[in-house]
């Protein structure tokens, strides 16, 4: 009899419910995973990578352990735990450190670390780039090449947040307190591009992951709502109202040669940018050249998705609750918040110096499509050019700065780690 | 690394610039791409037969931002077949892009 109460005891201790009664931030963060769930399920915000990323948060948080109760078990209930978990931060604090290698990671680690390998060194962010690259075509960019000032216009958010978040110390009090390479992570939420948040988060601050890319995702989701009230407030109905003329029609060559000479230049000038630019623009030739279309169809379809489920899921595993609880994941969804309103608001100032200085033949209302989260952002853009005007067709001229943002905010991580990295 | 506020904003101030300075070559680069290309091409086009002339010009649709060439096609009577398309397809409008509208006679 003794030893059925002992296997139960023992069965107990080894589930996971017991540990949702040692800290109530557990049961807190399982639900915020449900929330996150509910909101790209029934929502439908950002549902590709929302629903991944909030199933990664609910597997890790179910048997996550604080180091603090860790630290109450004796050695054999340490390591049974260690053996239930499939995310094991200890053993990322171990390589953040240098003590441990990514073969014992291999070796010890569970299916969310092994997956999480792929985000620490960089690769997951690259080819999602190398699929968003097959995917864009850069035509409108290259009609209008002028398209590339509103997308660096746009980048304004990320410095701008790169300073707030800076001086967080002396707006709270010194409660929410972020190292430069912190406000650097939180500073290129504003470039509103996830991968390109993902890729530099993981090389400067791999501690706010999970906070910065839900930041980043949940905000290029609700994009239609926070950009047309900025656009309204700071364009006039005539502004709004202005016809673009017609794009001119760009040939193959142009289109081929495009990707080849970005990437000659902008790696050159800066080296830190090649995995995400160099990416991008190869996969831009896989769709281009017209002799790739099976490597072109798979970087946009297969690759991407597989891609985007191990990258998802690893990202949020990162979301540990007694990680994300922190006041200063509430100063990240603020200053995230900002970035973007900053980086529209960029975009726009310049679309209207433009609209002036071209005697009122560009609509400013295309420069809030800089802000990158392609093709979202070239729609808000339509949408209200189209409000003003029903006759008015923005979408393509739109689709110029857009992904000129994208250029623009890779061009801006790459400089953040060529600063920040080192 | 520790940074006052006046280093953040030395960092910003750099940093956009060397985004608008990374943007403007690429810009001057593609203004030099699309002059040579298109001097090549001039002298190609100048030496092709004359035979195209005799089929009826198109006529660019008003207000697109694209390159639909119109045959034979008025502005209204397109707007309708792209909307039936796009109705047909269940795709919004804005999604599809259509090259050319000709008449078939």
């Amino acid at each position: 009899m003794e030893n059925v109460a002992e296997v139960l005891y023992n069965l107990w201790t080894q589930s996971g419910f017991s540990l949702l009664f040692t800290d109530p931030r557990q049961v807190i963060m399982i639900l915020i995973a449900l929330l996150l769930l509910y909101l790209g399920l029934v929502k439908k915000f950002e549902p590709l990578l929302l629903v991944g990323i909030a199933f990664g948060m609910l597997l890790t948080n179910l048997t996550a352990v604080s180091p603090d109760y860790l630290a109450t078990l004796s050695e054999a209930d340490q390591a049974k735990l260690f053996e239930m978990q499939i995310y094991h931060p200890a053993l990322w604090d171990g390589y953040m450190n240098g003590t441990i290698g990514l073969g014992e990671i291999m070796h010890e680690g569970g299916l969310l670390d092994i997956l999480y390998i792929g985000v620490k060194v960089g690769l997951y962010p690259s080819l999602i780039f190398l699929g968003v690259g097959a995917m864009t075509d850069f035509g409108p960019l290259l009609a209008n090449p002028k398209s590339l000032l509103l997308g660096a216009a746009a980048q304004f958010g990320i410095f701008a947040a790169f300073v707030l978040a800076g001086s967080m110390a002396g707006i709270t009090g010194g409660i929410i307190n972020f190292s430069p390479e912190q406000a650097a992570s939180i500073g290129i939420i504003g470039g509103a591009d996830g991968p390109t948040a993902i890729w530099l988060t993981t090389k400067l601050a791999p501690e706010l992951l999970a906070p910065i890319a839900i930041a980043a995702y949940s905000y290029m989701a609700l994009i239609p709502l926070i950009q047309p009230p900025l656009m309204r407030l700071l364009t006039t109905e005539e502004e709004r109202k202005i016809k673009m003329e017609q794009l001119r029609p760009v040939s193959k060559t142009q289109k081929i040669l495009f990707p080849i000479i970005v990437t000659i230049f902008v790696i050159l000038l800066l080296p830190s940018v090649a995995p995400l630019l160099g990416c991008l623009m190869l996969g831009n030739l896989f769709r281009e050249c017209g002799l790739t279309d099976r490597l072109s169809d798979t970087a946009q379809n297969a690759l991407m998705n597989i891609v985007t489920i191990f990258l998802s899921v690893s990202v949020g595993a990162t979301a540990l609750y007694y990680r994300f609880l922190e006041p200063s994941t509430i100063g990240i969804i603020v200053l995230g918040l900002l970035a973007f309103e900053l980086a529209t608001f960029g975009g726009l100032i310049l679309g209207k110096i433009m609209c002036k200085l071209s005697g009122g033949k560009i609509n400013p209302l295309i420069g809030s499509a800089g802000v990158s989260a392609v093709p979202m952002a070239a729609r808000v853009s339509q949408i209200e050019g189209a409000k003003a005007n029903p006759s008015n067709f923005l979408l393509m001229h739109a689709m110029g700065p857009n992904v000129a943002g994208v250029i623009g905010s890779a061009v801006a991580a790459g400089f953040l780690l060529a600063v920040f990295g080192g | 690394m520790t940074l006052d506020l006046g280093g953040y904003a030395l960092y910003s101030v750099m940093g956009i610039c060397v985004v608008f300075v990374a943007l403007i070559l690429i810009m001057a680069m593609i203004k030099i791409l699309v002059a040579v290309t298109e001097k090549k091409a001039a002298p190609a086009a100048e030496a092709a037969p004359a035979a195209a002339t005799s089929a009826p010009e198109p006529v660019l649709a008003p207000g697109t931002a694209g390159d639909l060439c119109l045959y034979d096609t008025d502005p209204r009577d397109a707007a309708m077949v792209m909307a039936i398309v796009a109705d047909e397809l269940k795709k919004p409008l804005n999604e599809l892009r259509f090259i050319s509208i000709k008449e078939v006679k």
